[in-house]
């Protein structure tokens, strides 16, 4: 479920960077954030479906709600880190524009 | 257990050479050395998309062990340090997802590269061929 989550993530980033206007919201990062843990997450299930086999695909409704959980936390967690960087790096300057603002 | 240390190795040796190639490519620039490259990806452009899925992938599973409680924030930061047998199990890990994580990344990468030096050149080509 963490896994399908991350992809859905990383689908949606890519689509949002591909019909992007212009490069100032810094979306490679969030596609680049989600695309290298869902190939992570795709090698863990992997090996995961080696050692269990079919059962994988059948997870206790317990495991799902907390993975269910966790992939959220996740995407959530790559969205804190990707909106820390485009806030630092400002390209629009906008918290430059908001800081050097004289107050009437 | 802790296969996400294997990626994050990756990720530091990548930054590093991301940043000694940045700095060559600075220095080509200079002395006009680019222009001869002008139909492919720059190599320090390609080396940070490789470092971003390195380090994004790396944090995210970090955290995934944190929620696991495999990884801990003291010392020794992984519960498997503390058994001898857990460790065997944890290096093992390393071995085998770790390394598999890693290599499938770079595998992912290599296409990418590969990819995007062909739709720059085809790009190119287009352009050169409107122009005439």
């Amino acid at each position: 479920m963490t896994l399908l989550i991350t992809v859905f993530a990383a689908v949606i980033a890519t689509v949002k960077w591909y019909t992007r206007k212009d490069d100032t919201m810094m979306l490679g990062i969030l596609c680049f954030l989600y695309w290298g843990a869902s190939i992570m997450w795709l090698v863990d299930a992997v090996f995961e479906y080696m050692e269990l086999g079919a059962e994988y695909f059948t997870p206790a409704a317990e495991d799902m709600l907390n993975d269910t959980f966790l992939g959220l936390s996740v995407v959530a967690l790559g969205l804190v880190i990707w909106l820390v960087r485009l806030l630092i790096a400002d390209p629009r300057g906008v918290i430059h524009k908001a800081l050097t603002r004289k107050q009437a | 257990m802790a296969c996400f240390i294997v990626p994050t190795a990756e990720a530091v040796i990548v930054t590093a050479v991301k940043k000694i190639e940045r700095k060559k490519e600075a220095a080509g620039a200079q002395s006009h050395e680019v222009q001869a490259h002008e139909d492919r990806v720059p190599l320090a452009r390609k080396l940070t998309w490789l470092a971003n899925m390195l380090w994004g992938g790396a944090v995210l599973l970090a955290f995934e062990h944190i929620w696991h409680g495999e990884v801990t924030l003291w010392f020794p930061f992984l519960t498997a340090m503390n058994d001898a047998e857990e460790m065997a199990t944890m290096l093992h890990e390393m071995a085998t997802v770790g390394v598999s994580m890693a290599v499938l990344i770079s595998i992912v990468w290599i296409g990418m590269c590969i990819a995007a030096d062909a739709i720059v050149r085809r790009h190119s080509s287009e352009t050169a061929e409107s122009t005439r």
